[in-house]
């Protein structure tokens, strides 16, 4: 009894969750183009998608920004999760707590305080703006990644490395990079999902002409959203679901080498 | 290790994309133009005190409460299953959970208007068994359903984390020592989960309590919330000096939560989502 109660429970909550990603899935077969009746099967959207010359420059901007924001904020990030180990305890509370600041922080806040920022040092609003916003409020995801992976390296091979001749940058490089590249990688591709789905910090952010896929989305909200979005939003859906299987397969391994 | 240097950079960008955005921030919402140059005014912080904002403040807060609880609610049980499965099940359970996160939200937000709005499918079904069309959207209510739908999973997995963490042997210490399922959880797996129910309870209030987004599409624009609030004034009214007042009173929140997390942080390396 106690086990169907658990069971039925946990399939409301997954149809909570998941019944507005099906209506999503199931419109973009929709020949009609209204969202509030069904006119029968097609795939016409998913053709006429990379047609629509909006929908694929957002898509460009979209991947665009997150490819090179998550890899700029995966070095700077890596290094300062290095750098940040290292610290005593007084410098590494204050980086810490200012590195939390942007996760905790209100999007809205963030987002607003950038668009002070580039107004101030008279920075122009377009792509340019963009990535840097999101390389902003990407480094910290990469540093809380890479930190616990530091904490679990073995001190004493650094040590032995320098002991052994090699410079720190050598024992740095073949040493603690191998040792933390899970977390790093995991940092990668959270920064580069974050990336993805951001709409309030970049609707702040960018200037006119630049929008990327959520940008698109808010703005068509109001007229209606054409079918070719749930279309594209579908792709890559399955997308991001391959690669975060691929995430989860690499956290179990590594979690499988710790033990 | 000497290698304290190779973060410079990230302080260096810190400095300016973090910490100088916030002290703009500040320094907006405490001056004002005049012919002769900037002034000193408190002008902006006192205006929030108008019983006009008092009342946005406070339907933020009341729905974000309201949301807050529900997540609770409804993800107290969720993590409890969750951290009962066994361990294979379990990753993919959890799994499941963060799934839906990775759909562009406007876009989920936005399928709840197909499923509740007047002609949309829960009015279809409903209308299968004879039960008039009712208005869903566009109300307080699907404000509320928006945050729940959006920020539950940010409930869940801090909570699923901390129950994970408890040591059997002490639930079978209880059941030895006279305890029911009853006591046992009133005694040991609630007390022992409260660090993650806050974090739960700030990862769930803290984005409820700022989002425009979610009132705008399922509340249509008639609910203001603070961040409503906060994007007018930067957009529409183009008043920077009260809009980032208003950022500065949510900051301050932000920092308070922040403290209480830092509290519980201690006890419990890492802890939330990390």
């Amino acid at each position: 009894m106690v086990k169907f109660i658990k069971r039925f429970y946990t399939s409301l909550i997954f149809l909570f969750l998941y019944a507005p990603i099906l209506v999503l899935i199931i419109f973009s077969f929709n020949s009609s183009k209204s969202r509030g009746s069904w006119d029968g099967f097609t795939l016409n959207w998913y053709v006429e998608m990379f047609q629509d010359r909006q929908i694929m420059s957002a898509l460009y901007v979209t991947l665009g920004i997150a490819v090179l924001s998550s890899i700029i904020a995966t070095i700077i990030g890596t290094a300062a999760a290095i750098g940040i180990y290292n610290m005593n305890r007084f410098n590494k509370g204050i980086i810490m707590n200012l590195t939390y600041l942007p996760v905790l922080n209100a999007d809205i806040v963030t987002g607003i305080s950038l668009m002070l920022l580039l107004i101030f040092l008279k920075i122009p609003l377009g792509f340019t703006s963009l990535l840097l916003a999101h390389i902003t409020f990407n480094i910290p995801y990469v540093i809380l990644s890479v930190l616990p992976k530091l904490r679990q390296l073995n001190k004493h091979l650094y040590e032995a490395a320098l002991d052994l001749g090699a410079s720190p940058l050598y024992a740095l490089r073949k040493i603690i990079i191998p040792e933390i590249k899970p977390g790093i990688i995991t940092g990668l591709l959270l920064a580069f999902t974050l990336s993805i789905d951001d709409f309030v910090i970049s609707f702040f952010t960018t200037g006119s002409g630049v929008a990327n896929l959520s940008i698109t989305i808010y703005s068509m909200a109001r007229r209606g959203i054409n079918p070719k979005i749930n279309a594209l939003s579908t792709i890559m859906f399955l997308s991001v679901l391959t690669l975060l299987i691929i995430v989860n397969k690499r956290m179990d391994n590594t979690e499988e080498g710790d033990n | 290790m000497k290698l304290k240097w190779i973060s410079y950079p990230y302080i260096v960008w810190m400095i300016i994309f973090i910490l100088l955005p916030l002290f703009l921030i500040l320094f907006y919402s405490v001056t004002y133009n005049t012919s002769e140059g900037l002034g000193f005014t408190l002008e902006y912080f006192q205006r929030f005190f108008e019983p006009i904002y008092i009342n946005v403040l406070w339907r933020s807060f009341k729905l974000a409460l309201v949301s807050t609880g529900v997540c609770l609610l409804l993800g107290y049980p969720m993590a409890m299953i969750l951290a009962d499965k066994e361990l294979k099940n379990r990753n993919v359970m959890v799994l499941l959970f963060i799934i839906p996160m990775w759909m562009n939200f406007l876009l989920r937000t936005y399928a709840w208007m197909t499923l509740l709005e007047r002609n949309g499918i829960l009015n279809s079904l409903l209308g299968l068994l004879n039960i008039a069309p009712k208005d869903f959207l566009y109300n307080e209510g699907a404000v509320i359903l928006g945050m729940v739908y959006n920020f539950l999973p940010f409930m869940v997995l801090p909570i699923y984390s901390v129950l994970i963490k408890i040591d059997k042997n002490l639930l079978e210490a209880a059941g030895d020592l006279g305890a029911n399922s009853a006591t046992t959880f009133r005694k040991i797996i609630l007390p022992l989960s409260i660090p993650g129910v806050l974090s739960g309870v700030t990862m769930v209030f803290m984005p409820a309590v700022t989002t425009f987004v979610i009132p705008r599409l399922l509340g249509g624009g008639q609910f203001t919330l603070i961040g409503n609030l906060i994007e007018q004034q930067f957009l529409f009214v183009g008043d920077w000096g009260f809009g980032s007042a208003v950022s500065v009173i949510m900051l301050i929140l932000i920092l308070i939560s922040m403290g209480v997390m830092g509290k519980y942080e201690k006890e419990q390396e890492g802890g939330g989502l990390w």
